[in-house]
């Protein structure tokens, strides 16, 4: 088995035991820990997760698969998710996809060869009096226009040095 | 029109940390608080009229009842913040600008119901709400506010946050609580007759985040002062939505019983661009649609909107200009609902899907009359035919626009 946690989420993981009558409430908090060490989750993680939980890797698959933000598979390193629901859909969402995809030569569902962006359509982020909204990763960008669109994806695109 | 009640600190500079919320009264109900017995305190909501703002709009005090007392099980208290009803970002601001009013909230709920340990689960978007929310319960903590002993009053209160990770469902209580056992976020069975829910199968209540924010203040103030604002039926405050084809889309909160149209025109300078308003969803997606011209006499209550064939559900309006085509804007939420079934109910599952791909093939003009009859006749397969409320929202979809802009839909069948 490939995957084990690091030092932090095993403190992490432990201290939550402590938190819940039942320790398969971990499951969803563990996943998470998962996905952020690793950028994805892997067969072989949910495998780990499996055995730390006492559970089937099946049901760790049965669940991993439900929850729509985790990556069965890896992803890019900006994860780019357009809200397409009504409120961003009124205020012009389906134009702020068109220029990310133009810009970034993919397609919604998409990942650029280099592994640099994946493309997201996601449904209501919740977002819909500061729409159209786009969330990079785990921030959200608010109120976007053509203009802001385009120095956001300058920015990622001609950005040197990753961070 | 605006009336301060929850929003009262949304405007002040770092309402979110600890010393500013102190400083602006939070936790000021504590002392009254543990002045009372936990029933008292049941009681005291009860008689507020308090009722769920997650969009069911049930007594809070009669489901508060409902947990056994004295009770051989411990008892949790678990807060709905899982938002994501189209058209809804009500809670995100308390999350944002407020979140020790949530711990007072929290505080004041458990103590009322025996709880010593409440869950908040936290759509799984909302990074930067669950992190704010997670240093205001440290923040909590590291002051005596939570823990083994309640600024030195005798009672233990811990709170955990739980992120949830993208699924719609999950804000539909059973189906919460589910996930919060680790599981996959399918709504359970309802009872037949009134009982608490069941977390790992000890009693729990189920409350929005909104909701257990208007606590501290019936606390403090009593549930006369409460009762002063809104409607007999529909006492106090409610944080208002408006988005989309409006000139101030924002959260504002407002006494129920305000006129719709009036607060459209006042609070959100009205319809974007001077247009005219063509259609407005009251409350979140799942709400019947209501064309222009049929609010004029509608008051915003539980009471008025069920009045007029629709619902107040979270308060979340969508508006919709006369440039909107109808039949785009129900493929839009047929996508959304097709996305978001949990898949559990076979009607909900294939009807769902069955309605997005019927009405793509209508706007792609490949639809016939006989397709649109079909489309019509899957409001009934979905309507009271599964476990939760998730198809019956489709079915008020189905029907509501169509029967409203009937043209439109016509207009693109052979």
């Amino acid at each position: 088995m490939n995957f084990e946690f690091n030092e932090e989420n095993e403190k992490k993981f432990n201290n939550l035991l402590k938190r819940y009558p039942n320790k398969n409430s971990l499951t969803l908090p563990a996943l998470w820990m998962i996905q952020y060490q690793e950028g994805w989750i892997s067969q072989d993680a949910m495998q780990y997760l499996a055995k730390r939980l006492e559970l089937s890797p099946m049901d760790i698959y049965s669940i991993a698969s439900f929850y729509t933000m985790f990556h069965l598979e890896p992803v890019g390193k900006y994860n780019i998710q357009i809200c397409k629901t009504l409120s961003c859909m009124l205020r012009g969402s389906e134009n702020i996809k068109h220029i990310i995809e133009n810009k970034l030569g993919i397609k919604a569902g998409e990942t650029t060869k280099d592994m640099k962006f994946t493309i997201t359509e996601v449904e209501c982020l919740g977002s819909c009096g500061t729409a159209p909204c786009i969330c990079i990763n785990d921030d959200y960008v608010q109120n976007l226009d053509e203009q802001k669109v385009h120095e956001i994806l300058d920015n990622l695109t001609h950005e040197e040095t990753p961070k | 029109m605006i009336q301060k009640i929850v929003s009262k600190n949304f405007d002040i500079a770092d309402s979110h940390t600890l010393k500013v919320a102190q400083a602006n009264g939070r936790y000021t109900s504590l002392d009254t608080l543990f002045s009372m017995s936990a029933k008292e305190v049941v009681n005291e909501v009860g008689k507020s009229g308090l009722r769920g703002k997650g969009g069911g709009g049930a007594s809070a005090g009669d489901k508060w009842n409902l947990i056994p007392n004295p009770s051989d099980k411990p008892t949790y208290l678990i807060i709905n913040a899982d938002e994501s009803e189209p058209g809804t970002f009500k809670d995100r601001q308390i999350l944002e600008f407020d979140p020790h009013l949530l711990i007072e909230g929290i505080i004041c709920s458990s103590y009322a119901i025996n709880a010593h340990h409440a869950y908040i689960y936290i759509r799984g978007e909302y990074v930067f709400w669950a992190k704010r929310m997670q240093e205001a319960i440290d923040e909590a903590y590291a002051a005596g506010i939570l823990g083994a002993k309640i600024l030195d009053h005798d009672y233990a209160l811990d709170i955990t946050l739980h992120r949830g990770a993208g699924a719609y469902i999950c804000g539909e209580k059973t189906a919460l609580l589910e996930s919060l056992e680790g599981k996959r976020g399918h709504p359970r069975l309802k009872p037949k007759g009134k009982e608490p829910e069941w977390f790992y199968g000890c009693p729990a209540v189920v409350n929005n985040v909104e909701t257990i924010a208007s606590v501290p203040y019936i606390i403090k103030e009593g549930y006369e002062a409460y009762r002063a604002f809104g409607t007999k039926q529909s006492p106090g405050t409610m944080l208002f939505g408006m988005s989309g084809h409006v000139e101030h889309p924002g959260i504002y909160e407002i006494p129920f019983g305000v006129g719709m149209l009036d607060f459209i025109n006042q609070v959100g300078k009205g319809v974007k661009d001077g247009r005219k308003l063509k259609a407005i969803i009251p409350g979140g997606s799942s709400c019947a649609v209501l064309r222009g011209d049929e609010i004029e006499d509608i008051t915003l209550d539980y009471e008025s909107l069920k009045q007029h064939g629709s619902s107040l559900g979270t308060g979340g309006m969508i508006l919709m200009d006369d440039t909107v085509f109808m039949p785009s804007v129900v493929k839009n939420l047929f996508e959304f609902y097709h996305h978001e079934s949990c898949g559990q109910c076979t009607p909900c599952r294939e009807g769902v899907g069955w309605s997005d791909k019927l009405m793509g093939k209508i706007l792609d003009g490949h639809g016939t009359k006989k397709d649109l009859d079909t489309l019509i006749s899957l409001s009934d397969v979905l309507n009271g035919k599964t476990i939760c409320v998730f198809a019956p929202s489709v079915a008020f979809i189905i029907d509501s626009y169509i029967s409203k802009f009937k043209d439109e839909f016509y207009s693109l069948v052979k």
